[in-house]
């Protein structure tokens, strides 16, 4: 199927974002992930969420190749590294163990439970006049979902005018001067 | 099945991403993954086989669409996780300028 052949190469890419030493060749692994959740999406059919998505992934590899800039490569493997890592793979093993063993208790892919998206589906159009049941539930069934991204994203970006200012630097210069 | 655990995978590789690299941007890599994994997750709980995207045209009505709502709301987590990323990138650059590196173990003067 073409979904599992997606996220093997989705996969593949993520291991190489991770395990790669450069970070600019890892932001564009990462970016290969995105591309590939994008064609996954398309497959799933969801066209919304993958031209949604592949707005957000070019947005956030210009904003992480713009950290990037600075070349700071920090790879000491002081400590108990060995340890750290058998730890941390054996952790993840048993969760990926009791996850496939949950998975018998969800119903099965392919075929949703849809109590809530039955009545969407057959009352959308008639109800709000809008071809796409997407947009409909969106902004009509839970717009207030969509008021509560709008507050998210305004927040966001409070925060990083609050965090970047340019006026605080003098305040710090002379602060540590003291 | 083999589906869902290959998400999972996604999800655990983000997760030692996050949990064993001491370079910040590789953690915000990772946290990135993540949200990938759990997006894509929300879209194939609601895929039925053979379906259609839940659009209707003017002269075909074909009731066997894909779940709406489960892509509803990742169209919400998407543009939620750009603006994490925004954030996440600009405490970095503001560590990297106060401390000079983006180890995190390096990062461990009080200062202010």
């Amino acid at each position: 199927m073409e979904i599992n052949l997606l996220l093997l190469f989705m996969i593949a890419a993520a291991v190489i974002a991770v395990a790669v030493k450069d970070l600019l060749s890892s932001v564009i692994a990462v970016g290969a992930v995105g591309i590939g959740l994008s064609m996954a999406f398309l497959v799933m059919k969801a066209p919304d969420l993958a031209i949604m998505q592949l707005v957000v992934e070019i947005l956030s590899l210009i904003i992480l190749i713009r950290a990037t800039i600075r070349k700071d490569l920090p790879f000491s493997t002081s400590g108990r590294w060995a340890f750290n890592t058998v730890s941390t793979v054996i952790f993840l093993a048993v969760f990926l163990a009791f996850a496939y063993f949950s998975f018998a208790g969800i119903h099965k892919f392919g075929s949703p439970l849809m109590r809530v998206s039955q009545e969407y589906l057959s009352q959308a159009q008639a109800r709000t006049g809008i071809q796409n049941v997407i947009a409909a539930i969106t902004l009509n069934y839970r717009a207030i979902d969509t008021l509560g991204e709008a507050a998210a994203l305004f927040t966001a970006v409070v925060g990083v005018l609050t965090v970047a200012r340019k006026i605080w630097r003098r305040e710090d210069a002379k602060y540590e001067s003291r | 099945m083999i589906t869902y655990f290959l998400c999972l995978v996604l999800f655990a590789i983000g997760l030692f991403c996050v949990v064993r690299k001491r370079n910040i941007i590789k953690i915000i890599i990772g946290i990135g993954i993540m949200e990938y994994a759990i997006n894509l997750f929300f879209v194939l709980v609601g895929y039925r086989t053979h379906g259609r995207s839940p659009i209707f045209a003017r002269d075909q009505m074909v009731t066997n669409m894909v779940d709406p709502l489960p892509q509803s709301v990742a169209l919400t987590a998407i543009v939620i996780s750009l603006s994490v990323t925004l954030m996440l990138v600009a405490v970095a650059i503001r560590i990297y300028e106060r401390y000079g590196t983006f180890d995190i173990t390096k990062i461990n003067r009080l200062k202010g």
